[in-house]
Formats: C-alpha cells, sequence, structure tokens
C-alpha cells in the first residue's frame, strides 16, 4: 500500500500539502485578510516601504516644478533612467501574466496558488513603469495628447512610430491585466463577503463581488470568458515586449537595430519576472504560512523556468556579439569592442554577465535549486543583472555613436537615483496593501485541487487507481 | 406559508452528490433550475443541461471591431485627414500599422469577454432571493447547494419538497422570495 502511495505521489504530485478540506482552503487563506490580527511585520514593512514611496513623491513634485534636467540624461545619452527603468518594471510585470495566461493554457496546474500575487505583481509594477515615459515627456499634465482625439490643432498621433506602439501596447497590457485579476478575484470576493464579520467589510467586499453567488450557468459563462481572457492575454504579453525592444531596433544605432530584439527582451521578461516572484512569494509563504498552497516543488519549478529563460538571454548576448562582429560594419564593430572592453563602462557589462550568466549556472544543481536561501538570493542576483542588461543597451550604445564629437559620458543624478529607488518603495507600499485586504491565493482554484473537489464517475473507464495499480502491475513483473 | 416563495433549495456535502441529483432534476423534467457551487464543476452543465454560451462568438466580434478599429483609425489619420510623409513610407504603410491594430484587437475582445460574461449573468445582482437562506453562505466555502424555482410549470410545493427530499439532501429550505 505505501508503494502505491508513493507510485501515486510520484504520478500526480500533490499541488496542495497537508490534510486541507475545501473549508480550511478558505479559512486558512481568507483569514489573512479577515481574522488574524495584522501581525507586527506588516507594519514595518509597510512603514519602510511607504516611506520610500515618499521620496518618490518629492522627486515628482520636484521635477514637475522644474523640468527634467534635474535628471542626468542629456545629449547623446537623452534616454537614461527612465527607459531603463520603464522597460525593467514592465519586464518583471511579464510573469505575471505568463503565469495567469501561458501556463493556463498549458493546463499546468501548479500556477493555480501562485497566479492571484503574481497578477498583482504585474499590475503594480506596469503602475511604475507608466511613471517614467509619462514623467519623461516633460509636461506629464498633457499625457493625453498621445492618445488619438479629435483636437482644435486639427494634429493627429503619428503612428508608424514605435513610442506611438509602446502607448497602445501599454496601455492595453495594463488594462487587460486589470481585467483579469479582477474576474479572477470575483469569486474569492463572494467568499470573503460570506465570512466577514465587520459590517463594512461586507459592505466593500459585497459590492466587489457583484452578487456572485455560484451559480452553475454563471461559472460556465465565468469560465469560458476566463480562458478567453488567457487565450487573449498570451499574444499581448508577447507582443507588449516586443513592441518595447522595437522603440530600440526600428532605429538605426549601433547596438540596438538588431533583429534578435523582440525574442530576446521577452525571454528577459519573463526571466526577471521569475525571479520577482520569487522574491516575493519566499517570504510570503513564510511569513503567512502558506507552504502547503505554495510548496516545495513551486519553487523548484520557478526555478526552472528561471534557468530556462535564463539561457535565451545568454544566448541573445552571444548574439549581441556575434551580429556586431559578422556585419562588418565599423560602427556596429566599434560598439561592441566599445561595450565590452574598450569603452568606459566595460564594467557594468561584466557585471551584467556575472549576475545574469553566471550566477542562474547554479540552478543546473539540485542543492541550489532546492534552497530557499539560494533561489531568493539568485532571484536578487538576478534582478540586479536585468536592470544592468537595459543598463548596458541604453547608456554604451547612446554615449559614443557615429560622431566622435558628439561623444559623452552619462551619469545618474541623485534625482535618477531617488526616483528608482522611489518607485521600488511605491510598488512595496501597494504589494503590502494587497497583502493585507485581498485574498494572495486564489481559494475557489486550489478548492479545485483537493480531491474532494472531484466528482466521482459510477462508471468511469479508466480511473486514478486503476492506473496506478496497472503502473505497480508492470514495475513488479520487471 | 404567510411570504411568497421563490423555490426550493436543497443543500449537498459533496460535488457528486449534487451532480448525481441535478441528473434526477432534469430527468424528472424541472427546467427552471440552478445549481451553486463553491467552484467551477464542469460535470454540472450536462447533468443540468446548461447550453454552451454565445461568449466566445461575442469575444470574436469584439476583437474584429477592435481590429476595424485600429486599422480604420489610422487609414483615416495618416492617408485621409493629415497625410504626411514619415521616413518614406507610403501614407498607407500597412506594417507600421499593424501593432495598434492588434492591441485594438486583443482590447476590444477583452472587454467584450469579461462585461460579456457579465452582462449574460446578469451581474451585479447585489440581491438574489437565495441570499435570504442563512445556510446559502457556505456556497462560497464548502456547500453545494440545487435550487428549483416556484415558476417551473412541474412546480407543486408539497410534491416538489417531497421530490427534493429525497434526493440524499442534507436538508431542503423554502427561498423566501
Amino acid at each position: 500500500m505505501q508503494e502505491t502511495k508513493n507510485i501515486e505521489r510520484r504520478l500526480f504530485p500533490p499541488m496542495v500539502e497537508g490534510e486541507h478540506t475545501l473549508a480550511s482552503v478558505s479559512d486558512k487563506i481568507g483569514d489573512v485578510t479577515l481574522n488574524k490580527k495584522t501581525p507586527f511585520h506588516w507594519f514595518i514593512g509597510f512603514g519602510i516601504a511607504f516611506l520610500i514611496a515618499q521620496m518618490l513623491l518629492f522627486t515628482i513634485v520636484y521635477l514637475v516644478v522644474t523640468g527634467i534636467g534635474i535628471w542626468g540624461n542629456n545629449v547623446p545619452v537623452g534616454w537614461a533612467f527612465d527607459i531603463i527603468n520603464f522597460v525593467w518594471w514592465i519586464g518583471i510585470g511579464h510573469a505575471g501574466t505568463l503565469i495567469s495566461a501561458i501556463l493556463l493554457l498549458l493546463n499546468q496546474k501548479w500556477r493555480t496558488s501562485i497566479n492571484r500575487f503574481a497578477e498583482a505583481m504585474t499590475l503594480f509594477a506596469v503602475a511604475c513603469a507608466g511613471l517614467f515615459p509619462l514623467l519623461h515627456t516633460g509636461r506629464p499634465w498633457l499625457a493625453y495628447w498621445l492618445f488619438p482625439y479629435p483636437n482644435t490643432m486639427g494634429m493627429w498621433p503619428q503612428f508608424r512610430s514605435p513610442l506611438m506602439w509602446d502607448v497602445f501596447a501599454v496601455s492595453t497590457y495594463a488594462t487587460v491585466s486589470l481585467l483579469f485579476w479582477y474576474v479572477g478575484l470575483i469569486p474569492d470576493l463572494a467568499t470573503l463577503r460570506d465570512r466577514a464579520k465587520n459590517k463594512y467589510f461586507r459592505l466593500v467586499y459585497g459590492l466587489l463581488s457583484m452578487g456572485w453567488r455560484g451559480s452553475a450557468r454563471h461559472w460556465h459563462r465565468y469560465e469560458i470568458a476566463y480562458l478567453l481572457l488567457a487565450g487573449l492575454s498570451t499574444p499581448l504579453v508577447l507582443s507588449v515586449h516586443s513592441i518595447v525592444s522595437l522603440d530600440f531596433s526600428v532605429a538605426q544605432l549601433p547596438g540596438w537595430h538588431a533583429t534578435i530584439f523582440p525574442p530576446y527582451f521577452v525571454a528577459g521578461a519573463i526571466f526577471a519576472g521569475f525571479a520577482m516572484v520569487l522574491i516575493l512569494c519566499i517570504p510570503l509563504r513564510n511569513w503567512y504560512k502558506m507552504q502547503d498552497f505554495i510548496t516545495h516543488r513551486h519553487l523548484v519549478l520557478m526555478g526552472k523556468v528561471m534557468l530556462a529563460t535564463g539561457l535565451i538571454v545568454c544566448y541573445g548576448y552571444a548574439m549581441e556579439a556575434f551580429f556586431g562582429w559578422y556585419s562588418a560594419n565599423q560602427y556596429e564593430v566599434f560598439m561592441i569592442k566599445n561595450r565590452i572592453w574598450n569603452g568606459p563602462y566595460w564594467w557594468s557589462y561584466w557585471l551584467l554577465i556575472l549576475c545574469n550568466g553566471l550566477s542562474i549556472q547554479l540552478l543546473w544543481f539540485k542543492r541550489f535549486r532546492e534552497s530557499e536561501f539560494w533561489l531568493f538570493l539568485i532571484s536578487i542576483v538576478v534582478s540586479v543583472g536585468m536592470w544592468l542588461e537595459r543598463f548596458v543597451i541604453i547608456v554604451t550604445s547612446l554615449h559614443r555613436d557615429f560622431l566622435p564629437s558628439s561623444w559623452a559620458m552619462y551619469s545618474p543624478t541623485v534625482f535618477d537615483w531617488s526616483m528608482f529607488i522611489g518607485t521600488i518603495g511605491f510598488f512595496f507600499t501597494l504589494i503590502y496593501l494587497f497583502v493585507r485586504f485581498l485574498p494572495i491565493i486564489s481559494i475557489f482554484e486550489v478548492r479545485t485541487l483537493l480531491p474532494e473537489a472531484q466528482v466521482e464517475h459510477a462508471h468511469e473507464p479508466f480511473s486514478h487507481t486503476e492506473k496506478v495499480n496497472e503502473i505497480q502491475g508492470t514495475e513488479d513483473r520487471a | 406559508m404567510d411570504n411568497k416563495i421563490y423555490g426550493l433549495l436543497a443543500e449537498f456535502d459533496t460535488p457528486t452528490q449534487l451532480v448525481e441529483a441535478a441528473r434526477k432534476v432534469r430527468d424528472a423534467g424541472y427546467k427552471k433550475t440552478d445549481a451553486f457551487s463553491p467552484f467551477p464543476l464542469h460535470e454540472i452543465d450536462e447533468a443540468l443541461g446548461i447550453k454552451r454560451s454565445i461568449l466566445p462568438f461575442l469575444v470574436l466580434g469584439g476583437g474584429i471591431i477592435g481590429l476595424l478599429t485600429g486599422l480604420g483609425l489610422q487609414y483615416f489619420v495618416h492617408v485621409y485627414d493629415y497625410p504626411i510623409i514619415v521616413g518614406g513610407r507610403p501614407f498607407f504603410s500597412l506594417p507600421s500599422f499593424i501593432p495598434p491594430s492588434y492591441e485594438l484587437t486583443i482590447l476590444l475582445a477583452a472587454f467584450t469577454a469579461v462585461l460579456g460574461m457579465l452582462a449574460l449573468n446578469g451581474l451585479p445582482q447585489p440581491y438574489h432571493p437565495v441570499f435570504n437562506v442563512p445556510r446559502f453562505a457556505l456556497a462560497s466555502r464548502e456547500k453545494f447547494f440545487l435550487l428549483i424555482e416556484t415558476k417551473d410549470a412541474k412546480f407543486d410545493y408539497d410534491e416538489t419538497r417531497n421530490f427534493m427530499q429525497n434526493l440524499n439532501a442534507q436538508e431542503v429550505f423554502d427561498v423566501e422570495e
């Protein structure tokens, strides 16, 4: 019997560990928002994040009052921290959509317990990303000029520009991510509404859940809508970072003008995003004792995705260098030499290789892949590495282009840093609020993983136990 | 029976019981029925005889409208209203127009999926008679419910109540209007 159990575990590894029932799942996840006292560490974490977010507010106010001259970017490096941080944040968001949409279509059941906060992470990351181009316009109060609407100036946006494509891609991405996240939340908000003892909580969750009552007809349409949204988000997420990469590769600049950019950027986005998911979920599962739902296996699988996407990114680095050499174009060759060893920013390239290329090789080994500590550490290193990647692509390509007379060095000012670090504080402020007020794991989807949620068929041709017995039988014969 | 009743609601402990009961209710000829569960149950669609939703076609329509809006807008702007040569490309430069059209396709299709789902479900609907049964709060937690409305042609209070009690239900409740 024990052997049967082991084989069963191997064939159908459990997504939920421990002894859980429909009720205990609802209680365990719902109680974090409803009944438990807010833990002390929440106040500390939220406080720190909130303070850092104030730095962002201060920078924005100073920036709007003074102008973008407070940043370090200037000719020829006209794009610097604002676009580096924009691409970095957008990329982080992509893992959330990958987990919620692509893994749903691929029927990867392990996505179920991490999709909710990964989607929240997407939304908050996109919010941080959006700030940078918005403020880089210099007159953010006129940002609505980017949208096509009939106006008294008689002018229209220029749709042949990748920057315009970006406006459409990012605003669509933010909207669809919000819709997807909210639709996923509706049944869980109904659970919270029915469990809340506090009158105001009941009212707010009741309003947000729109009177969801779990009717079979509603579930039927709900599941269709959810699947369609996943199907729509999948090409969307791939297109968003492709379009972001076109901001660069449509330009003629050596170091940007390469066909490998779209796939290489998408892989990098997912790589960075999984690193951020790990950074968030390792503390979360420990603080809120969610190890039954975010199991060891989840972490290992995420480690493997990180390794795979990381290797694609490394292939991108190799190809960039190869393209530079193979082009036999003096500007391209110069750019590669300047980037890798001859230029003043050579250190950023090698730091990037160390962070994104070498550090992830540890994930080949079970010892590192299975250790929370190492996964957390590697994820932080990868996040730094992905930021450096954008720094390398943008700054080393721009600072020495075709005309030596227009070469210049770039260095960020204190306001570049305060804005960047400020968005990190803003991001974590939102994450802390989300953890406090909404269920961090999708309750209704975790319920479907439980054995007691399965409908038993009277005449199932090929049941679970039969399959196990059959395999055991063949092993016995062998 | 002073208050008008909306229907009868039976409570079940497991999804299997609910699906079996739903099949019997369907076979008995009841049409105005509904089931409630804390998570989606695929077997219930067949058991209650729920028809496949038209939502996918609406979403397809939404996507096509999005695509045409995108292409039409850019055609209007760059060919008709404000023709200007950029980068030596023709006025109608289709490859450049693909990204915005593509994004609008997805945007409108996604809105149709969400708003269409809510509209077809009749949500938001803060009040529904089933909420009058106190035990119904468990429908979002661990229990399964089956409803037969009084509007059903076959509905007869005593007979239907008897029938429902014989479905292995934990309990049968009157749902007040």
